[in-house]
C-alpha cells in the first residue's frame, strides 16, 4: 500500500513540528527517518497513526485521500505503529495483550487466538510464551509480540518509532530479518530512528528531518557525511577557544557502571578539573541522564567509585552530595525543579541556609529583588513559579544555587530558551566556572555542547565515548557519534 | 458445640455477608476501571435506608432493591462526573459523598425507623439442601444470597475471561494503550463506575430487606461496613474471588465473636463486633509491605535462603492496584 | 488545590454553590415533608438565640477549631488524615488515664489538669504517629491506616469503659466514673464554657497560622506537600517532614480530646470524639485549606450543630439535618470549583 502525505502541518503552541511535509512512501520498501530530537519525525507518525490529527494536510493510500480521526481509523486502513516504549499492559499476559483490542465476540476464541499466534511467530522465527507477563518480557521481546499483533490486525503500513533502543544485538538483527520478509511480502514499512548505521543498513530510502522540516531525501549508497550534514545542519562559526588551564582534578570517576530497566553503562573513567566543563552528547535515553543523576547521588552505581578532592563519596545519600556543594539542576524545571504554586521568594527562602525559625520576610524579599535583578529573571518576588515562562524558569533554578559550587550537574540547561536568554546562562556559568566551579551538562544542541565545552563525551545506547578535546571535534565527528558509528 | 449449631452459624455467615459481597464486587469492578468510590459508606447506608423506605412504602421488595440499585448509581454518576470531567479529587468526593450519604440517611430515615417492612422469605432449593454439609450450609439461603454467590462468580468470568472485561482492566492498567486500541477510555469509566455504584446500590436493600430487616438509624449496625468493604477490595487484590473470601473470612471473625462472647464476659460485645477492623489494618500492612524499599534493601542483607522463602511469601500477598487507578486520563 | 482570588468570578462560583447547597437541603427538607423555613429558623434561634446557646456553639466550636487546624497541617503536606477521629479519642483516654492515676493524689487540681491536657496530647500525638508509620514504613495509604486505627481507638474506648474502668457495679454506655469536680475546667460565668478550652483554640489556630505562614517549617511542609520530588532535590528531608505533620496534627487532635473530657463531659464517654475529626476534613475542604477562613466557618458549622439539636423536639426532625447542610455545602462548593476550572479551561 502506497502512503503519501500531501502537505501536514501540526503546531503545538508556538512550535511548528511539521511544516509542509510532502511524502511518498512506497510499498514493499523500507522507509528511513532521520533527524534528531525534536525534530518533527515523532509527530508525523503520530499523525498517520491516528494518535494527532494534523492541523492542516491530506493522507493517501493508494491515491486515495482518507480521513484517520483515532488510532482504531488507523488501524482499519491497515496503518499500524509499534512504539518505541510499546503500548501494551504489564500485569497482563501475552495471549490477553493480542486478544484486548480485537474486534469480536463477547467471547475470545483462545484456542483459535492461540493457535495464529503461534503459526504467525514461527514465519518470523519469534519465541514467545503465550502465557508469560509481559512485564517479565524485555523490550526486544515486547516489540515483538506489538509487531505480530499488528499484523495479525492486517497492517499493511507498519511504522516502527526508533526500534532499536534498548534492544539486544541478537534482537536486533532478527527484527531486520523480520522486516525484510515484510517488505519482501509488499509491506509498507516506516522506520525512524537517529541510528545512522542502522537506517544506513536497513533502508531503501532515507527523509531527513530538521527542526520541523524534510530537508532532504536520499537513495542509497548513502555518504554519512552528507545525512549527518542534514540532520544538524551548518554550524555557525565559532569564537576564539581557550584552552583550559591544567588545574587540579576535583572529580573522578572509577570504572563507574550504573544499571537501569534499559541501559547498562560500564566502565566510565573520568577526571574533572576545576573549572572544566564537559558536555555530554547524544540522544536522550542514552545514558547521559542516569549518568548525571549518578553523579548527583540520586543513583547509585553497581560497580566503581566517586571521589571529590581524592575522598571516598560513593553510595553517601543525595543530601551528603549536596552539602559537599554538588548541585543538580533537573531538566524537567516544573515537575522536579520547581514548586508550583509557591513564588519566586518561597523559592528563595527554601533555597538559602535555615536562619532561625522565623522567615524574615523583608530581608527575604530584599535579596529575592536582587536575585531578581543580577539574574534578569522577569518576575516579581511574589511572582508564583508556573507564571514565569520557560527562559526565566531556567534562570531562577540557576539563582537558587547556592555559592560557593564545586560541581554543576545540569540538564539541558538552555532548553526551550532563546539565542540571547542561552548566552546570559552560559556567562553565568563561565563565570563560577572562574571560581572554580566544573560543570558537567547535558544537551542535544551540537553547537552548545562544541562551543562551551572543554571535553565532550558521547553517549549511545549505554556507551560512552572517552573524552574527546572540544577543540579538536567537528560537528560532522560529533554527528556520526550520536549517530552510533565508531564506537 | 454441636455440628448442627455450626453449619447453622456458617450459613449465616454466608447470608450476613451477602451486602458486603455485593459492595465489594461493585467496588472492585469500578476500580478495576481506575476509579475510586469512597463514597461506599454513605452510599450503602442510603441504599439500605432508601431502599426500606421504597419497599415499605409500595409494598414491594423488587421496588425495594431498584430503588437501592438507582440511588447506588446515582451517588455514583457525581463521582464520576467530579472526577472524570471535572478532574476533581476523587478522595474528596469520595469523602464528601460518605458523610452527607449517611447524614442524609439518618435525616430522611428518622420517619420511618422501627416500622416493620416486608422480608425477603427464605428460599432453601430443594434436592440441593439436601446435601450432607454443603446443603444446609449453602442451598438453604434466600434470594439475594444466592445472587450474591453468582455475582462473584460472574464477576470474575467477566473481568478475566470476556474481551470486554480485559479491556476493563486494560483502561485502569493503561489507559494510553486503551485508547490506542480503541476503546473511549472516560466513556468506560462512567459505565463502570455506575455499574458499580448500582451494585453497591444494591448492598444497603440486602441488609436492611433481609439480613436485619428494618431500618434502625443509628444503631443498625451498618455504619463502617463501606470503609471494610473498601479495604477488602484492596485486600482482594482486585479479583472478585480472592475479595469474597476476604468478606466471608471478615464474617466469620465476627461470627466468632459473637459465638465467644459468652466465654469472655469481661469484654463487652461492642469490642469484639469492632476487633476484625484492627485485621483490615494488618492485612493491607501484610499485602503492601512487599511493596516498600526498605524491604527490598533488608532481604538483600538475608541470606540466600531465607530470603528467597521471604520473597516468595511476599511476592504471594502482594497487591498491586490497577496502575492508573485514582489518574485522571487525557488524551492528546 | 486551588488558590482563593478573590475576584469577582470566584465570589460567583462560591456564592452560587452556596445556594445551590441551600436549595438541596430544601428539597430533601421538603421530600421528608418537612418546613424548610420553620427549620431554618429554629435552626438560627437554636444557635443564635440567646447568650447561653451561643456558649454552647463555642463548646463546640473549640475541639473543633482544634481539629481543624491541626488537619491543616497535614493537609499542606499533601496527606489525607482521615484518622484523625482515632487521634481525638487517644488524646481523650490518655487525659482520662492520667486524670485517673492522678486524682486521689495530693498535687494541686490545676497541676493535674494541666498533665492531662498534657497527656492528651501526647496520646493523639501517639496515635498520628502509628499512622505516619503504618505509610512510611508498611507503605499503606493513610486513608485505611488512619480507618483503621478509628475503628481500633473506638474499640479501645468501649473496653476500657465497660472494663478496666467501668464504674462500680455495671459498666454503662454513660462512660466512666465522673471526675471530682476540682478536676473540671472551670467554666465562664453561669455556662458552659471554660476558657481554657476556648483559649487552647484560639492559640492553635495561631499556632497553625504561625508555622503555615512565617516559619520555615511551614513553607517546607508546604514544599512537600505541593512537590515531593523537587523539594527533596532541594535538599528538604521529606520523609521527616510527613511525620512531624502527623505528630503536630495529632498533637492538637489529642489536645482536642482533652478539652472533651476536661471541659466538656468530665469524664470518658464511648463517641468521645462526636464526629468533630470528620467535622474538622470537611471544614477544612471548605475553606480551601486558608487559615484565616477556620475560626468562622467552623463557628457556622458548630452553630448548625448545635442550632439542630433541637429539631426533633420541636418539628419531629432527625439532628442530622445539620449534617445534611455541611455535607452538601462542601460537595458543591467542590463542584462548582471544578466547573468553573473547566469552563475558564475550555475558553
Amino acid at each position: 500500500m502506497n502512503v503519501e502525505l500531501k502537505n501536514i502541518h501540526k503546531r503545538f503552541g508556538a512550535v511548528h513540528a511539521n511544516n509542509g511535509i510532502c511524502m511518498v512512501m512506497e510499498s514493499g520498501k523500507i522507509q528511513g527517518i532521520l533527524g534528531e530530537n525534536g525534530a518533527g519525525k515523532s509527530t508525523l507518525m503520530k499523525i498517520l497513526s491516528g494518535y494527532y490529527h494534523a492541523d492542516e494536510g491530506e493522507i493517501r493510500l493508494d491515491g486515495r485521500p482518507i480521513k484517520i480521526d483515532s488510532p482504531s481509523d488507523a488501524i482499519n486502513h491497515g496503518i499500524g505503529m509499534l512504539h518505541q516504549d510499546p503500548l501494551d499492559f504489564p500485569p497482563m499476559t501475552v495471549l490477553d495483550n493480542l486478544i484486548i483490542g480485537q474486534v469480536g465476540g463477547i467471547f475470545p476464541k483462545r484456542k483459535k487466538v492461540l493457535g495464529e499466534f503461534l503459526e504467525l511467530q514461527q514465519k518470523f522465527d519469534f519465541n514467545l510464551n503465550p502465557e508469560s507477563y509481559i512485564d517479565t518480557l524485555t523490550v526486544g521481546e515486547r516489540q515483538q509480540l506489538e509487531i505480530l499483533r499488528l499484523l495479525w490486525l492486517g497492517a499493511r503500513v507498519l511504522i516502527l518509532d526508533e526500534p532499536t533502543t534498548g534492544i539486544s544485538a541478537a534482537q536486533k538483527e532478527k527484527l531486520f530479518e523480520t522486516l525484510k520478509i515484510l517488505a519482501g511480502q509488499g509491506m509498507t514499512l516506516i522506520f525512524v530512528s537517529h541510528k545512522l548505521e542502522d537506517v544506513e543498513f536497513l533502508c531503501d530510502r532515507i527523509a531527513v528531518f530538521r527542526t520541523g522540516n524534510l530537508v532532504g531525501e536520499c537513495e542509497p549508497p548513502y555518504q554519512t557525511d552528507a545525512l549527518v550534514e542534514m540532520m544538524f545542519g551548518r554550524v555557525v562559526s565559532l569564537d576564539e577557544k581557550k584552552k583550559l588551564e591544567t588545574s587540579e582534578v576535583c572529580f573522578e570517576f572509577k570504572q563507574l557502571s550504573i544499571e537501569d530497566y534499559r541501559l547498562e553503562i560500564r566502565g566510565i573513567n573520568l577526571k574533572i578539573q576545576r573549572g572544566e566543563v564537559i558536555g555530554l552528547a547524544g540522544m536522550e535515553g542514552s545514558g547521559q541522564s542516569q549518568f548525571i543523576r549518578t553523579c548527583a547521588g540520586l543513583i547509585r552505581p553497581v560497580n566503581g567509585e566517586i571521589e571529590l578532592g581524592g575522598k571516598r563519596i560513593t553510595g553517601k545519600p543525595y543530601h551528603h552530595f549536596m552539602d559537599l556543594g554538588i548541585a543538580y539542576v533537573p531538566a524537567s524545571r516544573l515537575e522536579e525543579g520547581l514548586i508550583p504554586g509557591l513564588s519566586l521568594t518561597d523559592h528563595f527562602v527554601l533555597a538559602e541556609k535555615q536562619n532561625g525559625f522565623l522567615i524574615n520576610r523583608e530581608k527575604a524579599q530584599l535579596l529575592t529583588s536582587q536575585r531578581i535583578k543580577d539574574f534578569n529573571i522577569k518576575g516579581t518576588p511574589s511572582s508564583i513559579v508556573e507564571s514565569l515562562s520557560g527562559g526565566n524558569q531556567q534562570r531562577t533554578l540557576l539563582a537558587l544555587l547556592r555559592t560557593p559550587v564545586n560541581l554543576m550537574l545540569l540538564e539541558h540547561p538552555t532548553r526551550g530558551l532563546d539565542i540571547e536568554s542561552s548566552i546570559w546562562v552560559w556567562s553565568k556559568l563561565k563565570d563560577r566556572c572562574k571560581h572554580g566551579t566544573g560543570v558537567l551538562f547535558i544537551s542535544s544542541d551540537l553547537e552548545e555542547i562544541l562551543h562551551y565545552s572543554d571535553r565532550i563525551m558521547v553517549f549511545f545506547g549505554g556507551k560512552v565515548s572517552a573524552p574527546l578535546e572540544a577543540q579538536h571535534t567537528t560537528v560532522d565527528q560529533l554527528g556520526q557519534l550520536i549517530g552510533g558509528k565508531g564506537f | 458445640m454441636e455440628p448442627q449449631l455450626i453449619f447453622i452459624g456458617l450459613a449465616g455467615i454466608l447470608g450476613a455477608s451477602a451486602p458486603i459481597i455485593f459492595a465489594v464486587v461493585g467496588e472492585t469492578i469500578t476500580e478495576r476501571a481506575g476509579v475510586i468510590n469512597l463514597s461506599l459508606n454513605g452510599t450503602i447506608l442510603l441504599t439500605a435506608m432508601g431502599g426500606f423506605a421504597v419497599a415499605v412504602t409500595f409494598d414491594s421488595l423488587w421496588l425495594g432493591f431498584l430503588a437501592g440499585a438507582i440511588i447506588g448509581a446515582l451517588v455514583a454518576l457525581v463521582v464520576a462526573f467530579s472526577s472524570i470531567t471535572l478532574k476533581q479529587s476523587q478522595v474528596a468526593v469520595g469523602f464528601i459523598l460518605a458523610m452527607l450519604g449517611r447524614d442524609l440517611a439518618y435525616f430522611l430515615g428518622s420517619p420511618i425507623m422501627g416500622l416493620r417492612g416486608p422480608r425477603v422469605p427464605a428460599l432453601p432449593i430443594p434436592i440441593l439442601v439436601d446435601i450432607p454439609i454443603i446443603g444446609p450450609i449453602f442451598f438453604n439461603q434466600n434470594l439475594p444470597t444466592y445472587v450474591s454467590f453468582l455475582l462473584i462468580v460472574l464477576a470474575y468470568f467477566y473481568i478475566f475471561k470476556t474481551r470486554p472485561g480485559l479491556m476493563l482492566q486494560g483502561i485502569g492498567e493503561r489507559p494510553a494503550t486503551a485508547y490506542v486500541r480503541g476503546a473511549n477510555v472516560n466513556m468506560r469509566r462512567y459505565l463502570y463506575t455506575i455499574i458499580g455504584g448500582a451494585l453497591v446500590g444494591l448492598a444497603g436493600p440486602v441488609f436492611s430487606l433481609s439480613v436485619k430487616a428494618g431500618w434502625k438509624g443509628t444503631i443498625s449496625g451498618l455504619d463502617g461496613f463501606g470503609w471494610i468493604a473498601l479495604a477488602i477490595v484492596i485486600f482482594g487484590g482486585w479479583n472478585p474471588i480472592r475479595a469474597a473470601f476476604g468478606v466471608y473470612l471478615f464474617g466469620l471473625l465476627q461470627w466468632l465473636g459473637l459465638v465467644l462472647q459468652p466465654s469472655l464476659p469481661n469484654i463487652p460485645s461492642q469490642v469484639l463486633q469492632v476487633a476484625p477492623f484492627p485485621l483490615m489494618i494488618l492485612t493491607l500492612l501484610l499485602v503492601n509491605i512487599g511493596n516498600a524499599e526498605w524491604v527490598d534493601r533488608f532481604l538483600a542483607s538475608l541470606p540466600d535462603a531465607t530470603r528467597h522463602f521471604l520473597a516468595k511469601l511476599l511476592r504471594s500477598l502482594r497487591t498491586s492496584p490497577p496502575a492508573s487507578l485514582g489518574v485522571p486520563f487525557e488524551n492528546e | 488545590m486551588f488558590k482563593t482570588g478573590l475576584n469577582w468570578v470566584n465570589l460567583g462560583f462560591r456564592g452560587l454553590a452556596i445556594l445551590l447547597a441551600l436549595v438541596f437541603a430544601t428539597l430533601v427538607m421538603v421530600f421528608s415533608q418537612a418546613p424548610p423555613l420553620e427549620a431554618y429558623r429554629h435552626i438560627i434561634a437554636g444557635s443564635v438565640g440567646t447568650t447561653v446557646r451561643i456558649t454552647n456553639v463555642l463548646v463546640v466550636w473549640t475541639p473543633l477549631i482544634m481539629a481543624t487546624a491541626g488537619l491543616l497541617l497535614t493537609f499542606t503536606a499533601g496527606l489525607w488524615n482521615i484518622g484523625i477521629e482515632g487521634q481525638i479519642t487517644l488524646g481523650a483516654i490518655f487525659s482520662t488515664w492520667a486524670l485517673r492515676l492522678l486524682q486521689y493524689s495530693d498535687l494541686p487540681p490545676a497541676l493535674i489538669m494541666f498533665a492531662g491536657v498534657i497527656a492528651g496530647a501526647l496520646g493523639g500525638m501517639i496515635w498520628a504517629s502509628m499512622v505516619g508509620l503504618l505509610k512510611i514504613f508498611g507503605n499503606v495509604n493513610e486513608i485505611f491506616g488512619g480507618l483503621g486505627l478509628n475503628f481500633v481507638a473506638t474499640a479501645l474506648t468501649i473496653w476500657l469503659i465497660f472494663g478496666p474502668w467501668k464504674r462500680p457495679g455495671v459498666g454503662s454506655m454513660s462512660g466512666t466514673e465522673p471526675f471530682p469536680t476540682e478536676l473540671w475546667f472551670p467554666v465562664f460565668l453561669d455556662y458552659r464554657l471554660s476558657l481554657w478550652s476556648l483559649g487552647m483554640g484560639v492559640a492553635a489556630i495561631i499556632l497553625v497560622y504561625f508555622l503555615l505562614k512565617g516559619t520555615y517549617f511551614g513553607l517546607r511542609l508546604k514544599a512537600v506537600g505541593r512537590n515531593s520530588r523537587a523539594a527533596f532535590l532541594m535538599g528538604i528531608p521529606t520523609t521527616r517532614y510527613l511525620m512531624l505533620s502527623f505528630l503536630l496534627c495529632g498533637a492538637l487532635a489529642g489536645l482536642a480530646g482533652a478539652t472533651q473530657v476536661l471541659g466538656v463531659y468530665y469524664r470518658l464517654i464511648p463517641a468521645i470524639s462526636s464526629g468533630y475529626g470528620f467535622l474538622g476534613l470537611l471544614v477544612a475542604m471548605l475553606i480551601n485549606y486558608q487559615v484565616l477562613w477556620v475560626a468562622p466557618v467552623a463557628f457556622f458549622f458548630a452553630a448548625l450543630n448545635i442550632g439542630s439539636i433541637q429539631l426533633p423536639i420541636v418539628l419531629k426532625l432527625d439532628s442530622t439535618l445539620s449534617g445534611v447542610l455541611q455535607g452538601a455545602l462542601v460537595l458543591f462548593v467542590l463542584i462548582m470549583e471544578g466547573v468553573r476550572r473547566r469552563l475558564i479551561r475550555d475558553r
